[in-house]
């Protein structure tokens, strides 16, 4: 990996992860959007963020203050108004094809079964169609959904539609994973039970992954590094925590250990403040 | 809150709506009250004649080939105007400039009603099938048209953009998101554009032709052999029923990934 090689000469040279460049780095990014007034929005500014290739970090924010959008940079479907986007030390052109993504909202194909929609990421790649169906079904039986691969998405309830999707995206394999509120829509015993589920998954092979919420106490016991977004508009990185907390974690045990508290309280003491401001504009 | 029904006391219900009109229709025909027929036959024929009628045309065999000639015509009506609608509707979705180009016209065209056409129809294409073809695919062509132009206008952004995530170039997005959202759209409006295709056909042969439904319709009114058209207009309304009946079976097969409408009916 020559990543030196293809950064500008006057940019810093990444030093923390020696060995290997971060899986994902942002580095001074800035998002604007043309509003039909004629101004232009500035969702995020000068956002700096890496994600370290075997890393679990999570982005935690107030509603509006552009999580998302982070995410969808660091996707390729959106691109930067202003700064560097690099994946694996390689500056990112069009689509990130090394990463997965995971939606907030349903995003597999209604018309297609749920084997049909595993098989589907493999399929396009050029995996023989049987081949991809059963590599489908080892999946499938992986998250949960065994003796579903018949059934529509219609037919499936809500967890059991993002399990799919889980399943769709992680059968491709991918180095990074990037995942937007996956679990945002589900009620909170689901959400638990989801989360285990992930970190079970990405215990096997420690992929890169940018998992955006809403929910501290998700992010707390999801992630190793907690990233704190300020209100949007114009919002910025404003805080980036370690979480120390033992694996393998257990999504839903782990809010009982003390170290949770102490980290949750420290924390939402900072973004406390973020929250405030979204809500407080019309009340000084 | 729509309370259940029970099916056979609905069943019932709709059996006597259809005993009570014919009914009133066998009573005013036939029975004067006070010397006055409601209903005269001359004008309205008998229920009773009718069906007599309607068993002879069967029993003669004849009916059978203006069955064919019209099921043939609204058949391909349908096929070469929804291969158009598609092919059209994905053209004018995928390029917007071909439909900002092209937009006005076919509003004007689509404003016209297609009947006008008819005559001009017949003298290009002649009295045999074709003329009535053409009709019928002025018809459904719009229908297709404008229902996969939606679908591929309006294919769920998050799908979409999963699919891209998932590797997919131009023609497998294509293939597996815009081409099955065009046709759930396509199939929801099947019901309509097999219904135009059918009155195509009718129409045409109604305005000009030597056999089919509505020449048999048309010539019975020529002679004012008022049980002759409610004749045709009964093999008609038959014939329209098991047309639809089979989109039906299609459409359950064909949008089988659909969840069920709340309300069906």
């Amino acid at each position: 990996m020559t990543a030196a090689t293809t950064l500008p000469s006057n940019a810093p040279a990444p030093e923390r992860q020696s060995s290997a460049a971060p899986a994902v780095e942002l580095a001074g990014v800035s998002v604007q959007f043309p509003m039909p007034s004629g101004d232009v929005y500035t969702a995020v500014a000068e956002a700096d963020l890496t994600v370290g290739s075997a890393e679990f970090v999570a982005i935690v924010g107030p509603t509006g203050c552009g999580k998302s959008t982070l995410l969808n940079v660091a996707a390729g479907l959106l691109a930067p108004a202003r700064g560097r986007v690099a994946i694996d030390g390689r500056p990112l052109q069009g689509l990130n094809r090394l990463a997965g993504y995971l939606f907030q909202q349903d995003a597999v194909m209604p018309w297609k079964t749920a084997r049909e929609n595993v098989a589907l990421g493999l399929e396009v790649a050029g995996t023989p169609k049987k081949e991809a169906r059963e590599t489908a079904d080892a999946w499938l039986t992986r998250v949960g959904l065994k003796t579903f691969g018949d059934r529509y998405p219609h037919q499936l309830s809500g967890g059991q539609r993002k399990r799919v999707g889980l399943a769709q995206v992680l059968v491709r394999n991918p180095r990074i994973l990037l995942m937007d509120e996956p679990f945002g829509p589900l009620d909170a015993q689901t959400r638990q039970i989801m989360g285990t589920l992930l970190l079970d998954l990405w215990a096997a092979d420690r992929k890169a992954v940018l998992f955006v919420t809403h929910d501290l106490e998700e992010a707390i016991a999801l992630a190793d590094r907690v990233v704190i977004m300020s209100a949007g508009p114009a919002a910025r990185i404003i805080g980036d925590w370690t979480v120390d907390l033992p694996r393998p974690r257990d999504a839903a045990e782990v809010r009982l250990l003390p170290r949770f508290h102490e980290l949750h309280k420290a924390i939402w003491g900072q973004l406390r403040a973020e929250v405030v401001k979204t809500y407080g504009e019309g009340t000084p | 809150m729509t309370p259940t029904i029970r099916p056979g006391k609905l069943l019932f219900l709709q059996a006597l709506v259809a005993v009570a009109l014919i009914g009133f229709w066998h009573v005013g025909s036939t029975i004067p009250i006070g010397g006055v027929y409601l209903m005269p036959k001359f004008f309205f024929s008998t229920p009773l004649d009718v069906a007599a009628r309607v068993w002879k045309m069967f029993a003669g065999g004849e009916v059978w080939r203006h069955l064919g000639i019209t099921l043939l015509e609204a058949v391909l009506s349908f096929v070469i105007g929804s291969i158009g609608g598609i092919v059209f509707g994905f053209w004018f979705a995928r390029k917007p400039l071909v439909s900002a180009v092209f937009g006005p016209y076919l509003q004007i065209v689509n404003a016209l009603p297609r009947v006008v056409l008819a005559p001009i129809f017949m003298l290009w294409f002649g009295l045999g099938i074709w003329s009535k073809v053409a009709l019928g695919v002025t018809l459904v062509f719009f229908i297709v048209f404008f229902n996969v132009y939606q679908g591929v206008r309006e294919v769920n952004q998050t799908v979409l953009a999963n699919a891209r995530m998932l590797g997919m170039n131009e023609r497998q997005l294509l293939r597996h998101v815009y081409w099955p959202s065009a046709m759930s759209w396509m199939f929801s409006s099947l019901h309509t554009s097999v219904g135009f295709a059918i009155i195509g056909a009718v129409v045409g042969e109604y305005l000009g032709s030597a056999a089919g439904l509505g020449y048999l319709i048309q010539q019975a009114e020529g002679v004012l052999d008022v049980t002759g058209v409610f004749a045709g207009m009964v093999i008609l309304a038959v014939f329209v029923l098991v047309i639809d009946w089979l989109v039906t079976l299609a459409e359950r097969r064909l949008l089988v990934w659909r969840p069920a409408p709340a309300t069906t009916h």
